[in-house]
């Protein structure tokens, strides 16, 4: 206990927070089989509106502090999707009714972070590290929530979509990442034996990039022959997820080819993907819009990715999070200014949906945070632990290593099913 | 500026003794004598001071001295211009025509397609031919901009000048697809950035800070004093359709956090409300933009004249002085200084610069308030510069990478966008930085693995001649949206360019590649060898 304190110190002043935990090396992937639990976490960096996401409708301020922008009531023409009588869901998010209606999808408002910086990359820096107002973490807590699992490290283990490696998978353990969009599946020049067996000796042992190269080899090979699989072909999801018409580019084909991997490669336990766009200062719309224009893609995104999973539905946690919220009060020019708390979404086969979890302090003036924002009553890193305990199965010793010096939480969050 | 002037000053410069740079302003008069003269140090030069080696550039620098190399270097205008490089410069419009002129056309096409959509419902020939051109002159400006970034950025001998344009643009960084910024984004590095990335920092930021690229990319042109309403008409009535009006934070939260004192230099949730009223009126008028090429306008109405509060000072009512005067306060502001230093020193030094390097750097810039060539000349003869540690020390970056291949292999680009749809994949597309903050410069921000192998392919295609780069006439089409610029990357697409010989490209990089590689790489086939040199370890770093 002693020792693990002493090293878990060390491990902080270091800036790499390692997760002290069973051996991380002592199970095979193989081992955990079918029983693996999945985890996805998609990222909205500009910082989404969630007042307008999961909209308090049933709050007389709320249309008063959103003149222009606020979401009608549901039944009202664009009106907001009902969800419990106080909150509604965006309109544009229409295709994640389904989810809500099975009790597959849960919201946890006034969520966010004790940190009150309004800066996004700071803000995207804590959420990412999970340790918030500490700038020195190295590494990510989805990266040390792979470390702290069960089974073997392997490059396609966690995916990051995208061309950067993202804060919150750097660490220690191993992880990739995946190009966005069909690039991310297609044959490479490295491909051609003469070519790949040149530069296998090229890098082969060279200090600071070997272990790079050999983890994108491994995984480009799986990448490829999991995308193979005709039989859920890309194409045919592709065109089935959108009723015959072609989807735009973007998320919901990047949501479509991850459950494909997913499903065809069971050592994909984790994938990351980011968003971007959300940063709505100006005219971001109502029910239609700017932010309506975002949030469709996404919904289909999510529907897509959580119909495509099929069973494997059932073992898999998806979470939708944002650096910080905004404003309450909209501002000078039909948007909405840098903000504190926000909603956080869960879904997956085991999720205790059908609700809107945490504690809501209102929007009346005395309940906003400084004057202006909404208020952060479940700190982001109590609804990431949930996940992490409760549908990873993380003891609370891994825990502690995955989410350090994580205060108490003062209410029990329900959001799996008993 | 005129033809005539230019060429003028080409002949003069040729001839000019470099002997007369050299001794001027040289903070410490010896450090020239102390830098080793090696080609590792002519190398570390021409890496960090621009783009890398050209054919011919190590013999050129080892001749000239490295320390006289930095100082030509920190004088631009006293190196000049290959004739090559100036006429394709000159063939494009966006490097003369006014902003308001851009403007003007961007938005008559904008208006053609849609008035064209409206009517036809967008089924007709003349809506379907409203959009062509409408994407045409769009695709017409991004591609002029970019092209001058890009040739200039292989092409140019005054190579630091090229890495200053990029720094600063990132540090003031606009994202080009937003909006009206497609057409202003020309103007606004040939305007507000390039003439000022050696001269004083408050010049830049003032620069930056009334573009309209700026203005409109950070929504402050929008953000006035609440209730505000626009005269509209000749006779000013008030127009009755009510706009939103009222404050918008973005821009002022932006110009501390990222311009200039950093995100922990010091101010308050307050001090951003307080400091986005004093900059309320601060806007363009488009029409005014259009007709007149004025590119700023103080908006007396839209100002808020309330009583304010900034960063612990009373600021009183003085309209468009109010901004002025936080503009000079945070330019000299000590945290300012620091985050500068700071930024300047992870560029040109180490991922993790030495703190007493960013110190004397940030006092160097408070002592000459805020001149950016003397702490730019303190960094590059600093012995924390020179420091063999340092050499090789940075992994390129996807910008720095792609140029470097180029230059290197010399290979003639006359279609770029094979290149900017390799940066789009490499997730550095140019220009398209969407968050004010620009992009990150640094090894951990870079390297990972499926980097490393796109890097790899792309120095493949390169050197196997499968990237069209002789021709703008390439059958993937000549849109520049990130599609049609990433099918013109792809890899798996002969062309008639030429494959590459690797001999040249070993002697142009001498000994940044090492021996052992050297020797790996003859032992493969011919034909591999140019891609085994741009795609091994050594050519990842500079």
């Amino acid at each position: 206990m002693l020792r693990r304190q002493f090293l878990q110190t060390l491990a902080l002043s270091s800036g790499m927070l390692l997760p002290l935990s069973r051996n991380a090396f002592a199970m095979r992937a193989s081992d955990a089989g079918p029983a693996q639990k999945k985890l996805v976490v998609v990222m909205l960096r500009g910082a989404v509106d969630g007042l307008n996401v999961v909209a308090p409708v049933g709050d007389g301020n709320y249309a008063r502090l959103r003149p222009g922008i606020h979401l009608n009531r549901p039944g009202a023409d664009n009106g907001a999707i009902n969800l419990d009588g106080y909150f509604g869901l965006h309109p544009a998010l229409a295709d994640l009714q389904p989810l809500w209606n099975d009790r597959k999808l849960a919201f946890i408002h006034a969520s966010g972070s004790p940190d009150n910086t309004r800066s996004h990359f700071d803000a995207q820096d804590y959420m990412e590290t999970a340790t918030p107002g500490r700038k020195s973490t190295q590494d990510g807590w989805m990266n040390r929530l792979l470390g702290a699992l069960p089974g073997d490290q392997y490059p396609t283990r966690s995916l990051a979509i995208g061309p950067v490696m993202p804060r919150i998978l750097t660490g220690a353990a191993t992880s990739t990442t995946l190009a966005s969009g069909a690039a991310g599946t297609r044959a490479t020049l490295l491909d051609n034996p003469a070519v790949g067996s040149a530069f296998d000796k090229m890098y082969e042992g060279k200090a600071g990039y070997a272990k790079q190269y050999q983890e994108a080899k491994t995984a480009h090979k799986d990448i490829m022959s999991a995308s193979m699989d005709k039989s859920a072909g890309m194409d045919k999801i592709e065109m089935n997820a959108s009723n015959g018409a072609p989807l735009p580019n973007g998320f919901p084909g990047d949501a479509a080819r991850l459950a494909t991997l997913m499903k065809n490669d069971p050592k994909i336990q984790m994938a990351f993907i980011a968003l971007g766009g959300w940063d709505t200062h100006v005219n971001q719309g109502a029910g239609t819009g700017k932010l309506a224009n975002l949030l469709t893609p996404l919904g289909q995104g999510l529907a897509v990715l959580c119909k495509q999973l099929d069973t494997l539905f059932d073992e898999c946690t998806v979470i939708v999070m944002s650096e910080f919220g905004r404003t309450a009060r909209e501002n000078g020019t039909g948007g909405t200014d840098h903000g504190h708390g926000n909603v956080m979404w869960v879904m997956g086969g085991q999720v205790n949906g059908g609700k809107v979890h945490g504690r809501w302090s209102g929007i009346d003036n005395s309940g906003l945070y400084e004057g202006r924002d909404l208020a952060v009553t479940t700190d982001f890193r109590t609804v990431l632990a949930s996940v992490a305990e409760r549908h990873l199965g993380l003891s609370d010793a891994q825990l502690a290593g995955v989410f350090p010096a994580m205060p108490k939480a003062d209410g029990k969050l329900a959001l799996f099913r008993a | 500026m005129q033809r005539s002037s230019r060429t003028f000053r080409l002949l003069i410069i040729a001839a000019l003794p470099l002997a007369l740079s050299v001794t001027a302003g040289t903070p410490n008069g010896d450090t020239g004598n102390a830098i080793p003269a090696t080609e590792k140090t002519t190398l570390h030069v021409l890496n960090r001071l621009g783009y890398g080696p050209r054919p011919g550039d190590i013999d050129m620098v080892t001749k000239m001295g490295v320390a006289r190399y930095i100082q030509l270097q920190l004088h631009p205008e006293n190196i000049a211009l290959p004739g090559s490089l100036t006429s394709r410069l000159a063939s494009l419009d966006t490097e003369e025509a006014s902003t308001g002129d851009l403007l003007r056309e961007f938005n008559a096409a904008r208006k053609d397609a849609k008035l064209e959509k409206k009517d036809k419902d967008g089924k007709s020939d003349a809506a379907d031919e409203a959009q062509l051109k409408a994407r045409q002159v769009l695709g017409r400006i991004a591609e002029n901009t970019a092209e001058a970034r890009l040739a200039r950025a292989i092409e140019s001998p005054r190579q630091l000048e090229e890495v200053m344009v990029d720094f600063w643009f990132n540090h003031f960084n606009v994202y080009a697809n937003k909006g009206l910024d497609r057409a202003l984004v020309s103007s606004y590095e040939r305007d507000a950035i390039r003439p000022n990335i050696f001269g004083n920092f408050r010049t830049l930021l003032g620069a930056t800070a009334r573009h309209p690229a700026m203005l409109y990319y950070l929504d402050n042109w929008m953000s006035t004093v609440a209730g505000y309403q626009p005269r509209r008409g000749k006779r000013g009535r008030v127009d009755t359709t009510k706009q939103p009006s009222g404050l918008n934070e973005n821009y002022a939260r932006e110009l501390m956090e990222l311009h200039t004192l950093g995100v922990d230099g010091g101010y308050t949730q307050r001090d951003v409300t307080e400091l986005a009223r004093m900059l309320t009126g601060w806007t363009f008028n488009q029409r005014d933009l259009m007709r007149h090429d004025t590119r700023f306008t103080f908006n007396e109405d839209a100002h808020d004249r309330g009583r304010k509060v900034w960063l612990g000072r009373e600021v009183t009512e003085r309209g468009q002085r109010e901004g002025e005067m936080a503009l000079d306060v945070l330019a000299l502001h000590p945290a300012t200084a620091h985050h500068l230093a700071y930024q300047l020193a992870q560029y040109f030094v180490n991922d993790n610069p030495p703190e007493a390097l960013v110190n004397r750097l940030a006092a160097r810039y408070l002592e000459t308030k805020g001149e950016i060539r003397p702490v730019v000349e303190m960094l590059l003869t600093s012995p924390e510069f020179m420091d063999e540690s340092n050499y090789g020390s940075k992994f390129k970056t996807p910008y720095q990478y792609v140029l470097s291949a180029a230059r290197a292999s010399a290979i003639p680009v006359t279609n770029i966008r094979p290149l900017l749809g390799t940066l789009t994949q490499l997730g550095m597309p140019l220009y398209g930085s969407v968050t004010p903050d620009g992009y990150k410069n640094t090894e951990a921000a870079w390297l990972n693995p499926d980097a490393l192998t796109r890097r790899i392919n792309f120095a493949t295609a390169l050197s196997s001649g499968r990237l069209p780069l002789d021709t703008s006439k390439f059958d993937a089409g000549q849109g520049m949206g990130r599609k049609q610029l990433e099918k013109q990357a792809d890899t798996n697409k002969r062309t008639n360019v030429a494959a590459l010989d690797v001999e040249p490209i070993l002697k142009t990089l001498g000994s940044s590649i090492s021996p052992e590689t050297v020797a790996l790489i003859r032992t493969n086939p011919e034909r591999l060898r140019a891609a085994m040199v741009l795609g091994s370890p050594d050519f990842m770093r500079h």
